[in-house]
């Protein structure tokens, strides 16, 4: 295979300049990572644990086998929005392993607001089924909520991606072969009821764990009749008279237990269809990708610097090396696995629009999984380009991305705007994984763009109508729309609406990308069938 | 030489005794107990039958199925080894009546030391010094009082029916005899109903050191230079060594002359020892030292000897019964170097030296010898086997030899340390206090060392914090998965940013040990009482686990912690509360408890018939009745027959 030789210069000071900048990025999002991953607040941890209930992230440690690697999704879910502190939208979500088997695992946090669903935790929660479901993984629920946040009821229970389809999924799931265990270690409560109750087998704690369709002031105020959330929907009731829960555990530790108990007894076996080879490193330090990204985003830079430091050997073979020189492709491994990489080097001209293309249709004839770098500012634009068809040769970039079916996964290492975001397999193309970096920005255009577009309007408006408009006004004009694009782009600001599963540390792009398309590939990879391509 | 001979006894002793057979190509039948059917004794000898249950009285005290076992398997000899039956002259006249040779001396020698006081007397008659005493019928004052001043002070006046320490009196002038006398008399009254005593020389400060002793049937005997065994706890030896440190010329001429001088009075033939008592208090003097008992069998100890002689006691054991001459003559056994043996034993040194069972889940020794030293492992067990209460607990024997004391002493310590054990309590870690022990270094040693620094030589350190995060890596079972190539596998503890955390339930003695254990990209690190411990940091440690348990052995010195099993704690819990219920409808038929009542785990509390069965409902666990359902009551399935009161 071919080696990549870098032209990178650590010691040079552009490495040293841009290396600080990401260093200071990465630093910002892992700080805001470790608030989040606290929870709620001192007081809800401290009233949890005297409960006698671990905190969930201790009870997702302790459900994993020890040491395992936690491919978390959506941690920034819900960041800076509902007007407060409402970590991760109140669950945790990832892959780990469990008795040696990945699986998807959904930690309510109770406490964040009682763990109640907001949006944007019905959406997490969707979103965990989904990739669950895409890469067959076995959803283990560590169940401990109030169920739907109430003054969101619009926005969490009527609509097909809402509360219902939660259970939709399991039972779709489980008729796929995809086992739903449920643990119910707190609350559940009204629609919530139905995660154990939905799963194939089903586990609570003792004096902790209740079930109810109504709880006890609804009983109440329904019938009139007293009774105490224990006698009414506690573990001993569901797991002795009614049978809605399969095995009653003790505390927190002994139904951790007895889930990877469940696990292992599965039967379920990881079979990988592709011609694996044995790990290598890269030949140059992951974190060197600090100083690769310019300070300055317009600032053109060779991806595969990047490339280099991800896959195995920094060992990449080119196809059409010379061709469409602004998509970067070819095949490498990564962690052992064949992967084809598609990276962006520049704007995309019709010729690394159909280059793409063709390297999409190579890939999927072999079978062998797609990463997407992406960093794009869009197709070109101009007369002369329209003319020769780039829309058509975009769309067939499009075509080939919408309809493979080998693994897609998608890092955003730089911008992600417009219809480039489309070619390079976006959040819409249902790529397994999606995660950005933290220098990324994702838009329809860029803000500079954007507000340009806005201020041409608005010049012609006014001098059609024979005004004037300064080039101080026309600044003024363009602030706002920076600024907004400037704050919507940002990698967290998506991550909170989670247009993608998270924002990684560039340095350990290569852990985060071996990880997932290890993780999807214990589903098996389908044939694909692709759509007419406009020639 | 024999061609096949049996081995009538177990363990590192019988091991020992089949591979010098082997060497001689002479075939081996092993004997066994229950206990023992998987021992390795077993699994080395040629041909193994069982001989009864467990307990020592029912099969390798049988001498009657020894010996049918013997004949059986066409066994020419037997061999006792030591303990069990290898003193026993009515077993040796079996043996020899069922036309079988008895490796060992006759039973004649053996009775004629058997008894101790007839021992001594035919010691005494030989020219075999024997500690001066007055053992007479005459209890009168005057007559005990002058018999001291014979002896010479200081004495000590003992109880006749005597043991520990009672009615037991030290004299050290002849003034204070009679009031000594009087409350020895008392004490002895007192704790044995029989006032009578009798006086002996008091040895200051006494070592135990033994002569070993070799003879044939045809008059010949030798000796193989003496044995130090002064480091005793309560009459058990501890660590041995040959030669005794200090020796003069002039004392081990005049001991050994002795020592031959008594095997050759009962016309000895086989190994033995002759113990002697020798008074340290001025240096080891040649005439300071008295015949104390001779055992007529090969030593638990033998092996220092054979280091330093270079010979095979077993082989010449085999040769002398099967009518050789001695392989050797005097002049032709030298001494060379210095050997010591250390006995591993299963016991509780920080109890009393309790003995203990237990499963060897980790037995490992030392794969080669320390620098400038060899070195013998005997042992009778493998890793697996178990420790059980029918048997001595002695896992084994760990013998070093060098050209110097302190050579050999400081390879003694070096086996310790390389010794690991985990699954029951040993005594390494207070065999290794003892060979660092000042004065036993300098070799300055009495029966009395072991006793005076029993609480530094049992007291065990506490575990440092890095064998504490050894023992919490090990119970977390991190990167105990097998190596593969998935990154699953690979990238271990990867989260975004920041690693998971958790609790580590460990527990050392009664004392919880709230460890966390932080994996990550950094690596994985362990949270002590806000100290944190790498990975990196324990990566030397030496750890076993062992089921519910991780033991880290420092040095000699093995800590051991149990690690919590959620599974099995909570089937406690859930056994310990709650109420039984009605497995079927039926008719409770008899209620044999009653509400306020303790019950105990496994006791019938009623009787319910069903289905024209009747089904006997006993307590899961034990417990104190809330309620319980009344006779002659209908139930149907699922009613709570019984109630208990819920622990808070």
């Amino acid at each position: 295979m071919a080696v990549l030789h870098s032209q990178l210069s650590p010691s040079s000071e552009t490495f040293r300049s841009n290396a600080e900048k990401m260093r200071a990025l990465v630093a910002d999002i892992s700080e805001k990572a470790a608030h989040v991953q606290r929870g709620g607040s001192e007081e809800a941890r401290h009233r949890h644990v005297t409960r006698g209930k671990l905190l969930p992230r201790d009870r997702l440690a302790q459900l994993l086998d020890t040491g395992s690697p936690f491919l978390e999704i959506g941690q920034f879910a819900a960041f800076d929005m509902y007007g407060g502190d409402i970590a991760s939208a109140g669950m945790i979500a990832g892959i780990g392993r469990v008795e040696g088997r990945e699986v998807m695992v959904v930690v309510n946090d109770a406490t964040v607001k009682g763990g109640t669903y907001y949006p944007l935790t019905v959406k997490k929660h969707l979103r965990a089924q989904e990739i669950a479901l895409q890469n067959n993984l076995p959803c283990i629920y560590l169940v401990d909520s109030g169920g739907a946040n109430l003054p969101n009821q619009d926005e969490v229970f009527p609509d097909r991606d809402h509360f219902g389809r939660i259970f939709y999924n399991q039972a779709t799931m489980s008729a796929a072969g995809i086992p739903q265990i449920a643990c119910v270690m707190g609350s559940c409560t009204a629609g919530g009821a139905y995660v154990p109750a939905m799963a194939d087998e089903s586990i609570m704690v003792r004096k902790q764990a209740t079930i109810f369709l109504g709880g006890p002031p609804l009983v109440k105020a329904a019938t009139g009749e007293e009774v105490s959330a224990e006698d009414l929907g506690g573990a001993d009731l569901h797991t002795r008279e009614s049978g809605v829960a399969d095995h009653l555990a003790v505390d927190d530790e002994h139904a951790l237990a007895i889930t990877r108990r469940i696990v292992k007894n599965l039967n379920r076996n990881k079979t990988i269809g592709l011609s694996l080879q044995k790990p290598a490193p890269p030949l140059y330090a992951p974190d060197e990708i600090y100083g690769i990204v310019p300070t300055d985003m317009r600032q053109p830079y060779d991806v595969r610097e990047v490339i280099a430091r991800i896959v195995d050997g920094s060992e990449f073979d080119e196809f059409k090396q010379n061709y469409g020189t602004t998509l970067v492709t070819g095949f490498a491994h990564l962690y052992g696995m064949p992967v084809g990489i598609i990276a962006n080097n520049g704007v995309l001209f019709s010729e690394s629009a159909v280059k793409g293309t063709h390297f999409i249709e190579l890939c999927c004839q072999r079978g062998i999984p797609l990463v997407f770098l992406q960093n794009i500012t869009g197709f070109m634009v101009g007369r002369k380009y329209e003319a020769g068809g780039i829309a058509k040769d975009g769309a067939k970039l499009v075509m080939a991305v919408a309809t493979a079916q080998v693994p897609k996964v998608t890092m955003i290492i730089g911008g992600s705007f417009g219809a480039g975001n489309y070619g390079m397999c976006g959040r819409a193309y249902s790529p397994r994984f999606l995660w950005m970096w933290p220098n990324s920005r994702i838009s329809v255009m860029g803000g500079e763009q954007a507000a340009m577009v806005l201020a041409l309007v608005k010049r012609e408006g006014i001098e059609r109508k024979g005004g004037t408009w300064s080039a101080e006004e026309e600044a003024a004009f363009k602030q706002p729309t920076l600024e907004k694009y400037e704050r919507e782009g940002h990698p967290l600001y998506s991550s909170a609406r989670l247009w993608d599963d998270g924002i990684v540390d560039p340095a350990r792009s290569r852990d985060v990308l071996a990880l997932s398309l290890s993780a999807a590939l214990n589903a098996p990879i389908p044939e694909t069938k692709f759509g007419v391509f406009r020639m | 030489m024999f061609s096949k001979i049996l081995i009538a006894n177990r363990g590192e002793i019988a091991c020992r005794v089949i591979r010098t057979a082997r060497r001689l190509g002479v075939k081996t039948v092993a004997v066994y107990s229950d206990a023992d059917a998987r021992a390795l004794h077993v699994q080395m000898a040629d041909e193994a039958v069982h001989i009864g249950p467990s307990p020592v009285g029912e099969s390798y005290l049988r001498g009657d199925k020894i010996i049918a076992a013997a004949k059986e398997t066409g066994a020419e000899a037997i061999h006792p080894g030591y303990g069990f039956l290898s003193e026993n002259p009515d077993f040796v006249d079996q043996v020899v009546a069922a036309d079988l040779t008895f490796i060992g001396p006759s039973a004649t020698s053996i009775r004629a030391m058997g008894l101790k006081d007839a021992a001594k007397r035919l010691m005494e008659k030989a020219g075999v010094p024997v500690v001066p005493g007055y053992h007479g019928e005459a209890q009168e004052i005057v007559v005990l009082a002058s018999k001291a001043r014979e002896i010479g002070y200081p004495v000590l006046i003992k109880a006749r029916a005597g043991g520990g320490g009672k009615g037991m009196r030290r004299v050290d002038d002849p003034d204070d005899f009679a009031e000594a006398l009087s409350g020895a008399r008392r004490e002895a009254k007192t704790a044995f109903g029989d006032d009578r005593v009798l006086v002996e020389k008091y040895v200051d400060k006494p070592r135990h050191i033994e002569v070993q002793v070799f003879g044939d049937n045809y008059g010949n005997a030798v000796h193989l230079f003496e044995r130090d065994c002064s480091a005793q706890r309560r009459h058990q030896k501890v660590i041995e060594e040959a030669p005794a440190p200090g020796m003069t010329p002039e004392l081990r001429a005049a001991m050994t002359e002795a020592a031959v001088t008594a095997a050759k009075a009962i016309s000895y033939s086989g190994a033995g020892t002759i113990e002697f008592i020798v008074d340290a208090s001025q240096g080891l003097q040649a005439d300071r030292f008295w015949f104390m008992e001779m055992n007529t069998r090969l030593q638990v100890e033998h092996p220092v000897t054979e280091m330093v002689t270079g010979v095979d006691l077993v082989e010449w054991q085999l040769r002398v019964a099967s009518g050789e001459t001695l392989p050797k003559t005097q002049d032709e056994i030298s001494l060379n170097g210095h050997a010591f043996e250390a006995r591993l034993y299963a016991e509780d040194a920080t109890k009393g030296f309790l003995p203990a069972t237990g499963t060897l889940h980790h037995l490992k020794f030392p794969d080669v010898p320390p620098q400038d030293a060899s070195m013998r492992i005997e042992t009778g067990v493998r890793a697996g086997d178990s420790v059980s209460p029918f048997y001595d607990p002695m896992i084994a024997k760990l013998v070093v030899h060098a050209s110097s004391r302190e050579t050999s002493l400081a390879a003694l310590r070096d086996v310790l340390a390389g010794t690991e054990v985990a699954g029951s309590t040993v005594n390494t870690a207070f065999l290794a206090a003892l060979a660092s022990d000042r004065d036993f270094s300098a070799g300055d040693v009495d029966t009395g060392l072991i006793g005076r620094h029993q609480d530094a030589l049992t007291a065990l350190p506490l575990p440092d914090s890095t064998a504490v995060a050894a023992a919490a890596f090990a119970a977390s079972g991190l990167n105990e998965r097998q190596a593969s190539n998935d990154p699953w596998s690979g990238i271990s503890g990867y989260a975004h940013f920041h690693g998971l955390e958790r609790e580590i339930r460990l527990k050392y003695g009664e004392h919880e040990v709230p460890a966390r254990l932080m994996t990550g990209t950094d690596g994985a690190a362990v949270r002590l009482y806000g100290e944190i411990v790498k990975r990196a940091a324990v990566k030397d440690q030496r750890v076993a686990r062992w089921p519910g348990h991780v033991t880290v052995f420092e040095g000699a010195v093995g800590h051991t912690f149990s690690v919590s099993d959620p599974l099995g704690r909570a089937d406690e819990a859930l056994a310990g509360t709650g109420s039984l219920r009605a497995p079927m409808p039926g008719l409770v038929k008899v209620v044999r408890a009653a509400k306020g009542e303790n019950v105990t785990k496994g006791q019938p509390l009623l009787i319910l018939e069903a289905m024209k069965m009747e089904h006997t409902i006993a307590a899961p666990h034990d417990g104190l009745i809330a309620d319980i359902a009344a006779e002659g009551e209908q139930v149907s399935d699922g009613t709570v027959l019984v109630k208990f009161v819920e622990e808070a």
